[in-house]
């Protein structure tokens, strides 16, 4: 490119302030009703004192994020007062002053100087970084790749959430424990607990990494358990600092004998009994969960590799609970596919899986955004993104014949089809009023194959990955 | 990366930061009695469905000139026609003759949104891409970047889709006929921009430097023989389209001479509001529009005009080729706009377009142009409630640009091509740093355009002076566009030999 090749980091600052000034003209986009939610949370924390914050229930949207999160938006209150008081009324219900959208939304697109910082430690824990010229270096890739996802833009800058910050927490950890920096991975990874209880999905591989790789100071010479060599200290001092931070975040509301409110049920206990298929209860879902994922954390356990492998093993508990859990939001696919990314820029079967999860994944995010002012914005950036990642892998790992085997590709090109008939054709026919729901029950399903796809080929390569890299010879 | 991603990648940005403006407000929004340019658009929609063809100019029971009478050539008219038939199958209540009168609802909006959208996905952006493809000298990645850089120009993108207008049509034609030309289709060429003057009579800013080039050319080829028949076919290619455009309107005399009438209105006098150019700028010193007699102020704007033009037009004439020509497109353009008779601030976009054009040879000055003529249409876009997009938009167009032409690095004297001026003043001024003294200028005024874009934002003119920051933002661009002026004349009339020839030059 034109762009002067000495200067090492000036591409990433141009990625991160180019995706930011699109996130500032995405400001008067379609909000959904998370914007009422993030409001409410603001003048709650800002007019009550904290005894009373899980107690509110003037708004329908009560506090159901643990209390570090109330805590960020108690901070966010004290700036938001000088755009417009009057947001911080909680009597206000759904006010939308341009004030209010503006501060909000600048809110979110600060926040994601932590997700920035994140992607950046996580371009150093890359292998290999070499490349011929910018565009085909793997740090590059992955930067795009991350910081202009079309799920964290969508559900981020239009719907309105703060994931971008979140996954900044996250992909920090993961870069702490790629960089052997176990305890500040254990401790951001508490923090972001309290923060969003939803990451409790991928706690388990956490656990289990930790204790393997980490309390287990050393391995025997054909990868197997050294039990001798477990190290009390390590994991004393682990779990002081997850029971610390819980103790910080929880401790008030544990003092004010508040804790049967603040366990955020909100959404688990509602049951539903279907009309044709049987019905299926929270407990069936908790089963399949931990069934799916039991494998993957055995392997891990049995034939650790190195972070990598945790990695792998996250995405597969993030993947498995969005399967089988309950009361799953179509956002729980980021999750997987963000840190997805960071094993797909080095390997060419994670780069295979990455794009059939990704693209299916994003695109089962359209019915998020129902308005047709957005319809242009998320064909287009949908676009933007898969044009993106299939030509750049493509080129990464173009040793090897093609990325996407025949059957793969034709799937893929199906949603161009799937999308012409839920959102052109559809809604012209007489049966958009008898059936509304039948092109959401198409999305869902055609979607599924691709992620259920995905799912079993990462749990295959999970499985049959050998011990090729470096022994793990942890500190 | 193939060539095919990174250009598509390219319009994909271009495409989604052109939508995501079109979401704010747009000229005339909830204002009655009359609205703004988006109520002009759907009432010719409505006057060009319901009204046959000789009364569309014409003042009638049905058809108020006084409410946004059309004032663009036919060919726009014959937009609005096949706008307003989909119009029609979408809502009839859009195009309903008088009881659509400040029709405003959020369907419409995304309607004639996506009308503007249309017509630039068919004619301009695929002429930007091919201009950057052919045109445009280095490597492929350059062209990427530099067509990357004109589809993010704030000012098209503002006034299109924010506060609504078919610029990215008229623009895109001449755009094709400067290809036209460029490729030597020069047939086509003319085609071309004789449909885009047929779009908006606007266009004529960038008649006389086409005239000249085509001219230049064929007396190149000899004026007897090759020469004088490309002149005979061009100009049969012109009256053609001419008359294939007015065909409806030819049948009564009193037909075309009403258009005309419409299209140049001299009794409007000499300016309206605020505009960047001499005569607005002079007028807050002396009282010209007062103090001189209607003639006289049209024979001061010709004779300034022909004066500034025809320098550009003589070299273009002398030595037609591709560089001279982009270069003579400003000149006249830039003349046209600072000495003319009633001229809109949104003319500023025909210099704008030639200058897009020499962004990828002289990067740091036509940035800097591109960022004036967007400033100098803040006070528009403010009375429009666009003033988030023109924040981002503009601040997006500064660094990306900068960024990837490497605009601050190329500004040697050399690459100024302000070389040969640098020879002649050494004698006086031997310790002259040419290139310094530009970006230090460059800088300044980025600062003093921001400054008084936050003052005339935030701040409340003083009640003597309701008009101040309008005022301050016009004389500012003002005398910018004079110091632009002549330093593109000064490129064009010195342009020495040069080395390395544009790849397509004829």
């Amino acid at each position: 490119m034109a762009a002067p090749v000495t200067n090492d980091q000036s591409w990433f600052f141009a990625l991160a302030l180019g995706v930011s000034f699109l996130k500032c003209l995405l400001i008067n986009a379609y909000h959904s009703t998370d914007f009422e939610v993030h409001r409410n949370w603001l003048a709650l924390t800002h007019s009550l004192p904290a005894a009373q914050w899980y107690y509110e229930a003037t708004s329908e949207w009560t506090l159901d994020y643990p209390p570090l999160f109330a805590w960020f938006e108690y901070g966010l209150s004290h700036i938001a007062r000088f755009f417009d008081k009057e947001m911080l009324v909680v009597q206000n219900l759904n006010y939308a002053s341009p004030a209010t959208i503006l501060f909000q939304r600048l809110s979110v697109i600060v926040a994601d100087v932590v997700f920035f910082y994140a992607v950046k430690e996580c371009c150093k824990c890359l292998r290999e970084d070499k490349g011929k010229y910018l565009l085909g270096k793997p740090s590059f890739i992955l930067t795009v790749l991350l910081l202009w996802n079309f799920g964290l833009i969508i559900v981020d800058h239009i719907h309105f959430q703060y994931n971008g910050f979140l996954f900044g927490v996250l992909l920090l950890s993961i870069a702490r424990h790629f960089q052997n920096r176990h305890f500040e991975g254990a401790l951001l990874f508490s923090i972001l607990l309290n923060l969003k209880h939803i990451y409790l999905y991928i706690a388990p591989a956490y656990g289990i990494y930790l204790l393997r790789c980490f309390c287990f100071t050393q391995s025997n010479a054909d990868g197997s358990l050294q039990w001798r060599s477990f190290s009390v200290v390590r994991l004393v001092t682990l779990g002081t600092i997850v029971l610390s931070t819980f103790s910080v975040s929880f401790g008030p509301f544990i003092a004010l004998g508040q804790l049967p409110q603040a366990s955020m049920t909100g959404g688990l206990v509602q049951e539903f009994q279907h009309s044709v298929l049987p019905s299926v209860s929270p407990l069936a879902t908790l089963v399949c969960t931990v069934l799916s994922i039991l494998p993957a954390l055995f392997r891990i356990w049995h034939r650790p590799n190195g972070a990598r492998g945790f990695l792998r093993c996250l995405v597969i508990c993030a993947l498995g609970s969005f399967m089988f859990g309950w009361h799953v939001h179509e956002k729980a696919i980021l999750m997987a596919i963000l840190p997805l990314s960071l094993l797909a820029v080095e390997s060419r079967e994670d780069a295979r899986i990455f794009l059939i999860l990704s693209i299916t994944g994003h695109y089962s995010l359209f019915p998020l955004l129902f308005t047709t002012q957005e319809l242009p914005i998320k064909i287009l950036l949908l676009l933007l993104f898969t044009i993106f990642s299939l030509t750049s892998l493509k080129t990464l790992f173009r040793k090897g014949g093609a990325l996407l085997n025949p059957l793969e590709a034709t799937y893929l090109l199906g949603l161009i089809p799937l999308e012409l008939i839920c959102e052109f054709v559809y809604p012209l026919t007489v049966w958009q009023k008898t059936f509304p729901f039948l092109p959401l029950m198409l999305t869902s399903i055609y979607c599924a194959l691709g992620v259920t796809y995905a799912f079993i080929r990462l749990y295959i390569s999970l499985l049959t990955c050998s011990d090729s890299t470096k022994k793990i010879k942890t500190q | 990366m193939e060539n095919w991603s990174l250009f598509s990648l390219c319009v994909l940005l271009g495409l989604t930061s052109r939508w995501a403006v079109s979401f704010h407000s747009y000229s005339g929004a909830g204002k009655p009695p009359m609205f703004g340019d988006y109520e002009a658009q759907r009432h010719w929609q409505e006057v060009t469905y319901n009204l046959p063809v000789h009364e569309w100019y014409f003042n009638t029971t049905n058809n108020d000139l006084n409410y946004w009478g059309l004032d663009y050539p036919p060919l726009t008219a014959y937009h609005s026609l096949v706008c307003a038939y989909v119009a029609k199958l979408l809502n009839p209540e859009w195009v309903e003759l008088h009881a659509s009168r400040g029709y405003e609802s959020h369907s419409h909006k995304l309607f004639m949104r996506a009308t503007v959208l249309f017509t630039d996905i068919l004619i301009y952006i695929p002429a930007v891409l091919l201009y950057c493809f052919y045109f445009c000298d280095g490597s492929s990645k350059q062209k990427v970047a530099t067509a990357l850089c004109i589809l993010l120009y704030p000012g098209l993108i503002l006034i299109d889709y924010g506060h609504f207008q078919y610029n990215s049509v008229s623009l895109g034609l001449a755009l094709w006929g400067i290809l036209g030309l460029g490729l030597g289709w020069d047939l086509f060429g003319s085609l071309a921009f004789t449909l885009a003057l047929n779009y908006k009579q606007m266009e004529l800013y960038h008649s006389l430097p086409f005239f000249c080039y085509l001219l230049g050319k064929c007396i190149k080829q000899g004026l007897i023989g090759r020469g004088f028949f490309q002149l005979a076919k061009i100009s049969l290619t012109v009256l053609v389209t001419f008359a294939l455009c007015w065909m409806p309107f030819l049948s009564d005399p009193k037909q075309p001479l009403q258009v005309l009438h419409r299209l140049f209105p001299f009794g409007r006098g000499l300016f309206e509001d605020k505009v960047a150019n001499t005569w607005c700028s002079l007028n807050v010193l002396i009282k010209i529009k007062t103090l001189l007699s209607r003639e006289t102020q049209l024979f001061l704007s010709f004779a300034l005009t022909l004066l500034f033009i025809l320098p550009s037009s003589l070299k273009l004439l002398s030595k037609p080729n591709l560089w001279q020509f982009k270069l003579a497109l400003v000149n006249s353009s830039l003349a046209f706009f600072l000495f003319s008779f009633q001229v809109h601030e949104k003319s500023i976009l025909l210099a704008a377009l030639p200058v897009c054009l020499v962004i990828n040879e002289i990067p740091l000055i036509a940035i800097w142009f591109l960022l004036t003529s967007t400033f100098s249409m803040l006070p528009l876009l403010v009375k429009d409630g666009l003033l988030l997009p023109y924040v981002v938009t503009s601040l997006a167009f500064l660094f990306l640009s900068l960024y990837l032409l490497s605009a601050l690095e190329r500004s040697t004297e050399e690459e100024l091509r302000l070389g040969l001026y640098r020879k002649l003043t050494r004698h006086w001024l031997p310790k002259l740093n040419l290139s310094r003294i530009i970006k230090w200028k460059f800088w300044f005024s980025l600062v003093a355009m921001a400054a008084l874009s936050f003052t005339s934002v935030w701040l409340e003119p003083p009640a003597k002076f309701p008009d101040l920051f309008p005022v301050l933002v016009s004389i500012l661009s003002f005398l910018h566009f004079l110091g632009f002026i002549i330093y593109f004349n000064l490129v064009q009339l010195m342009e020495p030999q040069r080395k390395k020839s544009q790849k397509k030059t004829n």
